[in-house]
């Protein structure tokens, strides 16, 4: 059915050349509204690192001592290591989701180039966890009588910091997929990669407070940004690739 | 348009255990291919590594007669599987579903032809119930909507009339054969008897490597 055939390819032809150019962005806008759409719709998962990220920040004071001054100095330290862990907690879902329901392998079988896809992903998982905890920060910044003067550049240490954390523990996330019990093995691979912006994210907050200028530390932190913006999204499709085809 | 999806000497092994070994594969334009076997005998495996999914084989493969390796793009291009788990997302309604699979395809695509293609699958009147309201069958369902959706020459379905009705199966049987006669090529494993048809060719798996 030569003729037919001619008529398939034409009707392809017709639908791809419909949308010229444009493939590669419609892909990644309609991956970033989906998920972002999917996590909105199950409130609990956004609201879970947030209210963990409260709760262990409330106990401190209660646990060590009410004293201002102690509080305060090792305010940032408390403050970077607790929202560290709430955004490792919210991790494993990150790909859990997609790869039950069958979605995940669709995902790897789309033309369209892994590494953005997998990026878009990555940036909602920081629009609805990471940014939220920066903005948080402050507020349990006073429950620890952190000094005044120091709340923009904790929020802006953590929404910079955050994003390397996604982009980084998205790895770890796709390589653990497969995996049934993976949060554990997760968490041992991801912490170590953490450290460096665990020590500039709370240098930064330590610096504005003792007035030395946190601008060094936010720009290594913005550095780390980059770096992993770079390789990390190839990382992470390599990692799906491995856990789906085994 | 040329359309030969090619295997020699296909080889998997799984625990110790050859699925299948030196299969050869020749599938063109036109034919619906039924993989046919027990269960655990490596139909769905056989499909993976056809679709390019599994790298663990041994053998080659060949997309218009040139390697896989280096037209995996193209492959894309033409593919469209339909995997064991439909591809659902139980939170998003089915017009949702479909319209993200479109935008993967690399097009936006108009909500009028979604509605079309969630009509030509039976779920009229489902548009906008989210998918963990619907029952397996109609799940399935709509991810069998985007047959309608997406035109692509090679359809690999793996268990394609798993959970569906009677009148499914055979609008669904009539659908496979009219790709084929346009031209385009189904591959499938089924259970299913599927009617008898000038098209239809079967590769039998399972029996023969009983190790």
């Amino acid at each position: 059915m030569p003729h037919e055939a001619r008529g398939l390819q034409a009707r392809q032809d017709a639908s791809r050349t419909g949308e010229p150019g444009g493939g590669l962005a419609v892909a990644f806008w309609a991956t970033l509204k989906r998920d972002l759409v999917l996590l909105l719709r199950r409130r609990s998962e956004v609201l879970n690192p947030l209210v963990f990220f409260a709760l262990v920040i409330t106990l401190f004071p209660i646990g060590i001592s009410p004293d201002p001054e102690l509080l305060a100095t090792i305010a940032p330290g408390l403050l970077w290591v607790a929202a560290l862990l709430a955004a490792l907690l919210s991790l494993d879902s990150l790909f859990r989701g997609d790869y039950d329901d069958g979605s995940l392998e669709q995902l790897l079988l789309t033309p369209q180039p892994l590494p953005l896809l997998v990026l878009a992903k990555v940036a909602v998982h920081w629009l609805l966890t990471g940014l939220p905890l920066a903005l948080m920060a402050p507020v349990l910044g006073i429950l620890l009588s952190l000094p005044v003067g120091s709340y923009g550049v904790l929020a802006l240490s953590l929404a910079l910091g955050s994003a390397s954390l996604s982009l980084v523990g998205a790895i770890g996330a796709a390589l653990t997929v497969g995996l049934s019990r993976g949060g554990v093995l997760l968490s041992l691979l991801v912490l170590p990669l953490y450290i460096p912006v665990l020590i500039f994210g709370a240098g930064a907050v330590q610096a504005a407070i003792l007035g030395d200028g946190a601008s060094a530390h936010l720009a290594i932190l913005g550095a780390l940004l980059a770096l992993a913006l770079m390789l990390a999204p190839w990382a992470i499709a390599a990692a799906l690739r491995i856990s789906i085809n085994g | 348009m040329t359309l030969r999806l090619q295997a020699r000497g296909l080889a998997c092994e799984r625990d110790d255990r050859w699925l299948f070994e030196d299969l050869d594969l020749d599938i063109r334009a036109g034919e619906i291919v039924r993989v046919e076997g027990p269960n655990g005998s490596g139909k769905t495996t056989l499909l993976k590594i056809l679709s390019g999914q599994l790298a663990d084989y041994q053998g080659e493969l060949f997309w218009n007669d040139r390697p896989m390796r280096r037209v995996r793009q193209a492959f894309l291009e033409s593919l469209l599987y339909l995997g064991h788990a439909p591809g659902v997302k139980a939170a998003l309604t089915p017009l949702e579903n479909l319209a993200w699979y479109q935008a993967l395809a690399g097009r936006r695509g108009s909500e009028d032809a979604r509605l079309a293609a969630l009509e030509a699958v039976g779920l009229a009147g489902f548009e906008d119930v989210p998918a963990a309201q619907l029952s397996a069958g109609q799940q399935r369902r709509v991810a069998l909507a985007r047959l309608e959706l997406t035109p692509r020459p090679l359809w690999v379905l793996d268990e394609p009339f798993t959970a569906i009705d009677r009148d499914g199966v055979a609008a669904l049987e009539a659908r496979l054969v009219a790709h084929a006669r346009a031209g385009g090529c189904v591959l499938v494993t089924t259970h299913h008897e599927l009617g008898a048809s000038t098209l239809l060719r079967r590769i039998r798996l399972g029996g023969r490597h009983a190790a």
